[in-house]
């Protein structure tokens, strides 16, 4: 198998894997970075977005072998956990079951470094392909809002 | 027989579990550090640290309903615990938690509550003697607070300094517990404790555990609901990389790899044979034309008042009509996913469970192993609304660990998961009402067709046990009035979805209840506020309270402006539906835009909970907004259906969902009360769809009568 040299979250890392292998089970099964989340394996749910050169990019359609870039995982958001939207995304008690939350984060990191005080038509837009079962929708559009302002209430 | 809500509430009932361990001789704590002093553990639930630190063991799955967090405020609230210093583990099935049983049914907070504050109370007894004992002074004069002890003359010693001599003492079996004015944790809004692991990625769900030496698995089931296997060639999977093995197991052949992509990988190059059995004849229209078949006979009478037969002829006015809600899949975000690691004489199973008790008879028989060799461990659940109660899942993983011989993690995709759900019942309804020459409702019948959940699943359970409430226990006065389940067979597998049967029924008795109220020219808050009984009214097991369901009602529409003008094209509805179940009575109000292209755009839903004393403002809240929005789902998008007994729907491709611009403002209005608190998870979802229905009638004068309400239903209405 060929080896990949992958950047992420900082870190230079060698896997040996198939290429065709999604970048999302080389890092769940591979690296141990268990926060980018399996959902669907189509692109439609939005639980494994990562960052790649800082744009938000579907780690379940990402062979391992086409990966260029720097890549970010939740983990490496921040060290302590304490992002701006990590902290409105605490304030706002967004989460439920949580299981979309780390996707839905990387997704707003994007949004809110394209716009960075979103209007919600904007958050919208931008949050459409991100589902949550949970309903924490109204949650999320408050907290994005939050940590346009910096995070904190 | 036991009904599905005995059973929710009595085995696993913290209740009894509570009991266990304190009376339980030899009950040993957990093993310590040695190094360290020894913690205070009163009983199988708590351990104080000598550093403060404050663990509760929740023994309900945290599936988003946030149990984790209450659980331990509970305890917190009695103990006098410094919030910040409190933790959270999981319990697991090991005796000393006694039985988990299920977490489902919006049971958690009515059954377990109380005994969590016992909890917290035996402990906090414990520090004030052990304080009083150090002090040589009298323990009335001590009182708990913050994670301290605070004696006369301003002696205070914190939780951790006292454990030592509080642990040997005998744990007192009936701690007072303090007044609800008195409360300085419940009834606060507390953020969720899982959130700072959550957001950080580092939160452990089912799917992310890891065990040395695992293995993946990806299982192909048969497409046909009761199909079997007939023969498997697994050789050109077998040379695939990273696969290891391919075996039969009950649910299918499995392939068994190194990582989950090459198992999934490997698995789109097995070539398996099925016998698909009758069930490859069964689609859609078939079963519709069987449950409409099944209405035109009798059903069994589950309720009666007065005579509906003479109520119906002596009626000046009649009204009928003819509902349906389709099969839904629970759709988690989370698929299906367990780990076993199965070992001659033990088996660890890690499985994102809301009943991780149930399958101990089905894990003894696979494995020949006693119950007390086998111990399942609960992470987090990437949701669950029912699912996760089903035992399959965790089976699966007790297959293929028991036949690879390593432990093996079995991942569910996608489209694994929503073709082979336990599904939300389909259901078609008859329905009549009579009005009387002055416009009051006289007499009521009710015909649904439908299959049990109970059979399905081969739940020792009457069968229409699963699927009667919101119907039978319609809360109304009605003085004739009758309603009959047609039970009706179906392949399709079924089991538990949010709201159960609420999830269809008050969809038809909330939306028929406004076709009578314009019928006779009523508003239909007004109609519904004439309907109450004069006193609380026995319906079947439960008691339906008429100021609670008036309460919610009222608030409701004074929250929401009722009977305030909206703009063209727009409408409100109301729908109320009191959860008999867990003691919890909500009624919404949907205002809801109809598009001139038949789309709805709901903008905005007004919820009123009377669910008794209120424990966390902020988690309730949010289990109303999260009802709303799986309400929303099925009402607009939800659609399971079958062709030659496949399931069509795959993905949410083609099972759409609620997304992020769909979802309405929730307001959410509590009525205040001193009653007992009661469950939240579910009491949300019945109304919401009728809300909408009846939205669009005030919108359009369209009235839908089929759910989910597609664009193509509204224009042709």
């Amino acid at each position: 198998m060929p080896v990949f040299n992958l950047s992420i979250n900082g870190r230079s890392r060698a896997v040996d894997v198939e290429g065709d292998t999604p970048l999302l089970w080389v890092l769940r099964d591979h690296l141990g970075l268990t926060g980018t989340k399996f959902g669907c394996g189509l692109g439609v749910c939005g639980s494994c977005t990562l960052h790649v050169d800082g744009e938000a990019q579907r780690a379940c359609q990402l062979p391992v072998s086409q990966v260029k870039g720097k890549i970010t995982t939740i983990e490496g958001l921040s060290a302590k956990g304490d992002h701006p939207v990590q902290k409105a995304w605490i304030a706002c008690d967004v989460a439920q079951c949580g299981y979309c939350q780390p996707g839905q984060i990387m997704q707003a990191c994007a949004l809110l470094k394209q716009h960075a005080h979103p209007t919600d038509a904007q958050i919208d837009a931008g949050m459409a392909e991100n589902i949550c079962r949970c309903g924490t929708y109204l949650r999320i559009r408050d907290a994005i809002h939050l940590a346009a302002k910096g995070g904190v209430k | 027989m036991t009904t599905r809500r005995e059973f929710l509430q009595h085995t696993g009932c913290l209740a009894l579990a509570f009991n266990v361990p304190m009376t339980l001789k030899g009950f040993e704590p957990q093993a310590k550090a040695p190094a360290k002093a020894a913690p205070l553990e009163p009983n199988g639930f708590l351990r104080i640290d000598p550093d403060g630190s404050v663990t509760v063991w929740a023994t309900r799955s945290e599936m988003g309903q946030g149990v984790r967090t209450s659980m331990a405020m509970a305890v917190a609230e009695e103990l006098e615990a410094d919030w910040t210093k409190v933790k959270v583990q999981q319990a697991t099935t090991a005796p000393r938690f006694g039985d988990l049983g299920v977490t489902g049914g919006s049971q958690t907070t009515r059954t377990t509550t109380e005994a969590f504050r016992k909890v917290g109370a035996q402990a906090r007894e414990m520090l004030l003697q052990a304080a009083a004992d150090e002090w040589k002074v009298a323990k009335s004069d001590c009182r708990a607070e913050g994670g301290f002890v605070l004696g006369p003359g301003g002696k205070k010693a914190g939780f951790g300094t006292l454990v030592a001599t509080a642990a040997k003492l005998t744990p007192p079996k009936e701690p007072p517990l303090k007044a609800k004015k008195d409360f300085k944790i419940l009834g606060k809004d507390t953020l969720r404790l899982d959130g700072p692991a959550i957001v950080s990625g580092r939160a452990h769900f089912g799917t992310d555990v890891k065990r040395p030496g695992m293995l993946v698995a990806s299982i192909e089931r048969c497409p046909v609901f009761g199909g079997k296997l007939k023969s498997f060639d697994a050789s050109a999977a077998l040379k695939q990389p990273g696969v290891k093995q391919v075996v039969a197991v009950p649910s299918g052949v499995a392939v068994i790899a190194r990582d989950t992509w090459s198992a999934f990988s490997g698995r789109e190059f097995l070539k398996v044979q099925w016998e698909e059995g009758p069930a490859a004849q069964v689609d859609s229209a078939a079963l519709r034309k069987q449950f409409e078949e099944r209405l035109k006979t009798p059903g069994k009478v589950v309720r009666t008042e007065g005579d509906a037969a003479k109520g119906m002829e002596g009626a000046a006015k009649k009204l009928e009509a003819t509902y349906d809600a389709p099969f839904l899949a629970h759709a988690t975000m989370e698929p299906m996913v367990a780990v076993a690691d199965v070992k001659k004489d033990r088996c660890d199973i890690w499985a994102p469970s809301q009943a991780p008790g149930w399958s101990m008879a089905a894990v003894t028989k696979l494995t020949g192993l006693k119950a007390e060799q086998i111990e399942v461990h609960v992470p987090l659940l990437g949701g669950g609304f029912g699912r996760r109660a089903m035992p399959d899942f965790l089976l699966d993983a007790v297959a293929c660990s028991k036949a690879a011989g390593a432990p093996v993690k079995v991942q569910w995709t996608r489209q694994d998961d929503m073709r082979h759900d336990g599904y939300r019942p389909a259901t078609l309804h008859h329905i009549e009402g009579g009005l009387d020459d002055k416009g009051a409702l006289t007499a009521w019948r009710h015909r649904f067709a439908g299959p049990s959940i109970a059979v399905a699943a081969g739940l020792p359970w009457p069968p229409e046990s699963t699927e009667l409430s919101g119907a039978a226990d319609l809360a109304y006065a009605v003085p004739n009035l009758e309603v009959q389940w047609a039970q009706s067979e179906t392949p399709v597998p079924l089991w538990f979805w949010r709201a159960v049967p609420a999830s269809f029924n008050p969809f038809v008795t909330e939306c028929f209840l406004d076709e009578l109220a314009h019928a006779a020219g009523k508003d239909p808050l007004a109609f519904r506020l004439e309907l109450m009984h004069a006193a609380p009214r026995k319906v079947g097991k439960d008691t339906v309270a008429p100021d609670r369901l008036r309460g919610v009602l009222a608030l409701a529409a004074a929250k929401a402006d009722w009977g305030k003008p909206l703009p063209k094209g727009w409408g409100r509805g109301i729908a109320a539906h009191p959860y008999l179940d867990c003691g919890t009575y909500v009624a919404e109000v949907a205002e809801v835009e109809v598009k001139g292209d038949g789309t709805l755009r709901v903008h905005r839903v007004v919820c009123a909970v009377d669910c008794g004393q209120v424990l966390n403002p902020l988690n309730v809240k949010a289990q109303m907004e999260g009802a709303v929005a799986y309400g929303l789902s099925a009402a607009l998008h939800g659609e399971i259906t079958l062709e030659k007994g496949r399931v069509q729907q795959q993905s949410f491709k083609d099972y759409p969902v609620l997304r992020i611009a769909d979802m309405p403002k929730v307001e959410v209005h509590f009525v205040e009360s001193d009653l007992p608190p009661g469950g939240v998870g579910e009491p949300g979802l019945p109304p919401v769809a009728p809300a909408v229905a009846n939205a669009v009638f005030a919108a359009t004068g369209k009235r839908l009568r089929s759910m989910p309400f597609l664009p193509e239903k509204v224009l042709k209405a």
